[in-house]
């Protein structure tokens, strides 16, 4: 196995790409008119048809879809195959409301699993290697995907999941992990416990780390690899598109390629929805050109990027994003989980008419996302015994963790004790230091 | 034959029990008994005071969460033993109490206050009435 998963893809000249691209898109329009009647609409209030795309030129003519379009087409409204075609979904976390599920199809699964693969590749990954991975599994992508990939290049696939690190590095040094696949923060609370434990990095067989699904700074970066002796490579993903692989890093650590065979990528001003040009810093769009169940067309990632396409010394050609360094909306990206703050507005509203004032504050200690939620206690809330405070300290936190799936500290604080600014309440004090 | 207690919310921070009292005594309420429930996060401040209103009014204004409950305020013999009978006219009729405290006042010599919350007070009213237990009022206790 070389260099590459798919030489022809990953090394294609860029006018090549762009041709591959524009058939792929006109087929994709086609696809996606003939089946999802909430896109044709779309297209239609915009004037656009099928006939108007004649490749990627023309995809600016085609109308974005949002978060907020997800929520409204939800569960099936942007469903392009009979569900008899597919074989499996996977969701973010969030209330019904909030929840994007995405449908895939075994062709929508290989093509993902392959892009996986790639990353795997551009990590040193051959089929000698034993591929750890410890991303959740379950409805989050990140363990169904590595897994996927790891199979696909023929690694021996360990599937931890995540959680009882011990055990996690028992695996390591008994079966000779040699690529651990992870968000980065556990990757450090790995890195930390096999210190703690008295394990040199040298005494590990693993060679490289491939993590995601949350933000991280090259501080981080140099940080893993020094506790577990690897290289370690970001991946880039996000479930309405399939999940982690839409992008990935290689040997130049620079920047992450973008699967442009499947994926066609643009960056528009979040404010106008103008199209910038490349090199310019703006909001990240996909158009998904081959899925078949869920493809979703001109998707707003709301992750604030610049896409770059100088010559890469890994000899790939695929456009390079930068690390998101932000988003165009209030979400927040905890402990891996997607966390909007209206999704925690809804569990305190149940708790009380009077909906509380609230902060969100994250910061991160040793590597790992804290998560403090302040509410105001109101006349509402409040009773004159200890256990009645506890229990609904117990309960916001249990409807938190039911509705996020990570847990939250709560702490309950004197009313009018939360700082306004211009009368409005602080919502989220973020105070990781990422970009 | 009941009071009523005032429980005020406090945050475990330097500052906060100084600013309710400096309120209740801008006012010219006068505490009368109090008990601090603590937890690691939070206190419970529960007081009783000779103006409840005029208490409950000046907390609100300030912005704290405030919540009242009805209590009761017992006399009890002062010397070695005389708790230990009012527990036992409780319990003899199987009622339990969620928490109580003792009182400043003393009307005389040898008679202490004690300041119990149960969960359900027509009972205790009437077990402790029975045993021969004084109770105080809200006006009583006002102007004690």
């Amino acid at each position: 196995m070389g260099k590459y998963w798919n030489e022809e893809i990953e090394c294609m000249a860029h006018e090549d790409m762009k041709k591959l691209q524009s058939e792929r898109l006109v087929k994709q329009v086609k696809h996606v008119w003939d089946n999802v009647p909430y896109y044709k609409k779309l297209m239609e209030e915009k004037g656009v048809t099928p006939d108007d795309i004649h490749g990627i030129e023309d995809l600016h003519k085609l109308p974005f879809l949002s978060k907020a379009d997800l929520r409204e087409a939800y569960p099936y409204g942007l469903l392009a195959k009979p569900l008899s075609e597919c074989v499996r979904i996977h969701s973010t976390s969030g209330t019904t409301g909030k929840r994007v599920v995405a449908f895939y199809t075994q062709h929508d699964i290989d093509l993902w699993e392959n892009c996986c693969a790639r990353a795997i590749v551009a990590a040193g990954g051959t089929k000698d290697d034993v591929c750890h991975v410890a991303y959740g599994y379950g409805l989050f992508t990140g363990g169904a995907g590595l897994n996927g990939g790891s199979h696909k290049v023929g690694c021996l696939t360990l599937p931890m999941s995540s959680g009882n690190t011990e055990r996690q590095i028992q695996f390591m040094q008994d079966l000779g992990s040699t690529i651990l696949c992870c968000t980065p923060s556990y990757a450090a609370y790995i890195g930390e416990t096999v210190k703690e434990m008295g394990i040199k990095p040298e005494e590990l067989t693993l060679k490289a780390g491939i993590f995601g699904a949350e933000p991280w700074t090259e501080e981080m970066r140099h940080e893993i690899e020094k506790l577990l002796g690897i290289k370690a490579y970001d991946i880039y993903g996000l479930t309405e598109t399939s999940g982690p692989g839409v992008a990935f890093e290689c040997e130049a650590q620079s920047g992450m390629h973008i699967n442009e065979d499947n994926f066609i990528a643009e960056i528009i001003d979040p404010d106008t929805g103008e199209v910038l040009p490349e090199g310019s810093k703006g909001e990240l769009v996909f158009t998904s050109i081959t899925k078949e169940a869920f493809p979703l067309l001109r998707y707003r990632t709301r992750d604030i990027c610049i896409l770059t396409r100088e010559k890469c010394s890994c000899g790939r050609t695929l456009v390079k994003m930068c690390k998101p360094m932000g988003r165009s909306d209030d979400m927040l990206i905890i402990k891996g989980v997607n966390v909007f703050p209206s999704q925690i507005e809804s569990v305190l509203l149940k708790i009380s008419k009077a909906s509380p004032n609230y902060q969100i504050v994250v910061d991160r200690v040793n590597n790992s996302d804290t998560f403090e939620i302040r509410v105001e206690l109101n006349d509402d809330m409040f009773s004159d015994t200890v256990k009645s405070i506890e229990d609904l300290e117990k309960k916001i936190s249990n409807d938190i963790h039911n509705i996020l799936g990570i847990k939250a500290k709560i702490r309950l604080v004197e009313p009018k004790s939360i700082p306004r600014s211009e009368g409005k309440a602080v919502r989220v004090i973020d105070k990781r230091k990422l970009v | 034959m009941t009071v009523k207690q005032l429980s005020v919310f406090i945050e475990n921070r330097p500052g906060r029990l100084s600013a309710v009292t400096k309120i209740l005594g801008d006012n010219d309420v006068n505490i009368r008994a109090m008990s601090l429930a603590d937890t690691k996060d939070f206190g419970i401040l529960r007081l009783i005071v000779d103006d409840f209103e005029k208490a409950v009014s000046a907390l609100k204004t300030e912005g704290f969460s405030v919540t009242t409950t009805q209590v009761l305020a017992v006399e009890i013999n002062d010397r070695p033993g005389g708790l230990s009978e009012a527990m036992k006219a409780l319990y003899n009729d199987n009622i339990s109490v969620e928490y109580m405290y003792s009182a400043f006042i003393n009307t005389k010599e040898n008679t202490a206050y004690l300041i119990l919350r149960v969960e359900n007070v027509t009972a205790a009213l009437e077990a402790l009435s029975e045993a021969g237990f004084a109770l105080i009022s809200q006006q009583e206790l006002a102007s004690i």
